[in-house]
């Protein structure tokens, strides 16, 4: 991939990530914020991959270490967030909720 | 071997952006994260498969297969941070989530930043981008640790500073950045460790001076950089999936860090370098005493008013008064009293905190009212019940000249009658004198807020 098709790619993703969240309520600040926390744990793709190549203990002990705090970003991430929104699931009806 | 990475990594793309569109909404919210949980699922078993097959790792940028010995190590790294990151966010209360979202995007920051350790150590990667991954990810990585310390109160909460602090701090940051770039211009990786020490020592300087109240846009800014510095590694690796993801959140947590600073009223630049709450208001501003009032007159006044109002904060949340809180409203209800909760966007420790635990406790959504929605009825109210929140109801705020003049609260002081339950006489999170307190309409409750609210459901009943 050159750096164009690259600068084209992140310019897009920025225009969308602006347009997707631009009118989230004030209520959902915080799980929207723990859902981000939780999509940039992709991370944990490019953590599996610097493992994949080290090479010698210092690389092999780095790489250890990306992958097991790129694992915690990942399941963290999605519990923190499943509870959260868990909690807006309980009560019935009203503004915005679903219906009973 | 067909690619079947980059079609996986596509798929998993357009899975994100569906849940974060479906999280913005509250209807479909919990949809979304279960959709984006899968996205994600699919992307890192499709990965962990390609390492196995020469023809994917190599669009991975991994040459052959890798050493047993890393496969191993994989799988152990998997085993403990999946194991414990789950873990650990299913046990903490529903009180301490602030700062869990704060402690999992620290971890992605410092994935980050060691994924980039390893490309300039080895040969992986564009060293360019990888200095500035490691950069923003390390920043990212303390700075998030410091916010997890203060909001666990493993630290103080107040703002801590000294004078050229700024100054001090992007000195760090430069030193920093040069040791890096000298690193990579001559191909020593020993100037990489003075660079590692000083980036990582710029998120703690950075976060040191924000007060725990500004914490929210905090996190949410290094949630954004954390999404910023996964891109940069992307782009170092040639990895889309990276690329996209990250940039996505970098955005949308940019956004949402301008959304937050604007419902507390300040600027993220004011959050950054303001100190907010460092120093005192000036002494003997405020006038007259606090006045007490015991359960059963607070219950009597509660139960024979028209419209109650309740104002819940921080405190209730501390507490864990939410239940207790749910059976006040049904005691109320019963007696014919009208029951709305004021809502302030910024009450509790994050935006949306005390929708959340209401919600917990089944409040219906229809009582819960937003600042805007509310502040109008207080004149017609006959008593607000403020529970543990404290800066959010101060007038000082309509003040000009108070360090909160601006911030836009709930007008609670208009109502008739004002009853505060508060744990002590300390001040809010702003370190700031609440002239509600002194009012003649104001009457306080002191105690834990769980206890206090189960005596008044009692006094209430026999009202």
């Amino acid at each position: 991939m050159n750096l164009y098709e690259a600068l084209f790619v992140a310019v897009l993703s920025a225009f969308l990530g602006y347009e997707v969240i631009s009118r989230v309520p004030v209520l959902l600040h915080t799980p929207l914020m723990s859902g981000s926390n939780f999509v940039h744990g992709i991370v944990l793709v490019g953590a599996l991959i610097a493992l994949a190549v080290a090479q010698g203990p210092l690389q092999q002990t780095i790489g250890f270490l990306a992958v097991v705090m790129g694992a915690l970003n990942v399941t963290g991430g999605y519990a923190v967030t499943e509870r959260i929104l868990a909690m807006f699931d309980r009560s019935k009806g009203g503004k915005g909720g679903s219906a009973p | 071997m067909i690619d079947f990475i980059d079609p996986v990594y596509l798929v998993a793309v357009i899975v994100f952006i569906f849940g974060l569109k479906a999280m913005s909404s509250p209807r479909t919210a919990r949809v979304g994260i279960v959709i984006a949980g899968g996205g994600m699922l699919f992307a890192v078993a499709a990965t962990i498969a390609a390492l196995f097959v020469p023809s994917t790792s190599a669009i991975l940028g991994v040459a052959g297969t890798p050493a047993l010995t890393n496969l191993v190590l994989m799988a152990a790294a998997l085993a403990i941070g999946g194991g414990l990151g789950w873990y650990a966010a299913k046990v903490v209360r529903m009180t301490a989530m602030p700062q869990m979202v704060a402690i999992y995007n620290g971890m992605g920051g410092g994935a980050a930043a060691a994924i980039a350790a390893v490309a300039l150590l080895g040969t992986s990667g564009t060293d360019g981008l990888s200095v500035a991954g490691a950069v923003i990810g390390a920043t990212s990585f303390t700075g998030s640790a410091i916010a997890f310390f203060k909001l666990q109160g493993w630290m103080r909460q107040k703002p801590i500073v000294y004078p050229g602090q700024s100054v001090s701090s992007l000195a760090v940051l430069v030193v920093g950045v040069f040791f890096g770039v000298y690193a990579v211009l001559t191909a020593t990786s020993f100037w990489l460790l003075p660079f590692f020490v000083l980036v990582l020592l710029y998120g703690v300087l950075l976060t040191l001076p924000i007060g725990g109240a500004d914490m929210p846009v905090a996190i949410s800014l290094f949630n954004a950089l954390t999404g910023i510095a996964v891109a940069m590694d992307g782009f170092s690796l040639s990895n889309d999936a990276m690329i996209v993801a990250g940039i996505l959140v970098g955005a949308a947590g940019t956004l949402l860090t301008l959304l937050m600073a604007k419902a507390m009223n300040r600027s993220v630049s004011n959050v950054l370098f303001g100190a907010f709450g460092a120093t005192e208001e000036s002494a003997g501003s405020v006038q007259g005493s606090m006045k007490t009032i015991d359960i059963d007159d607070a219950a009597s006044l509660l139960a024979y008013a028209g419209q109650v109002v309740i104002a819940p904060g921080y405190g209730m949340a501390v507490a864990q008064a939410q239940q207790k809180v749910k059976e006040l409203v049904d005691a109320l209800e019963a007696k014919g009293v009208g029951v709305k909760f004021a809502i302030h966007p910024v009450a509790g420790r994050m935006p949306g905190h005390m929708n959340v635990l209401l919600a917990e406790a089944g409040v219906p959504y229809d009582h819960l009212f937003d600042r805007d929605e509310i502040n109008a009825e207080f004149p017609a109210t006959d008593v607000v019940l403020v529970i543990g929140a404290n800066d959010v109801v101060n007038p000082a705020a309509r003040r000009e000249g108070s360090a909160l003049y601006g911030m836009p609260i709930l007008d609670v002081d208009r109502a008739h009658n004002v009853l505060v339950v508060k744990r002590g006489q300390g001040k809010g999170f702003a370190g700031i004198e609440n002239e509600l307190f002194y009012r003649d309409n104001c009457r306080m409750l002191y105690g834990d807020a769980a206890a206090v609210i189960g005596a008044l459901v009692q006094a209430v009943k026999r009202a």
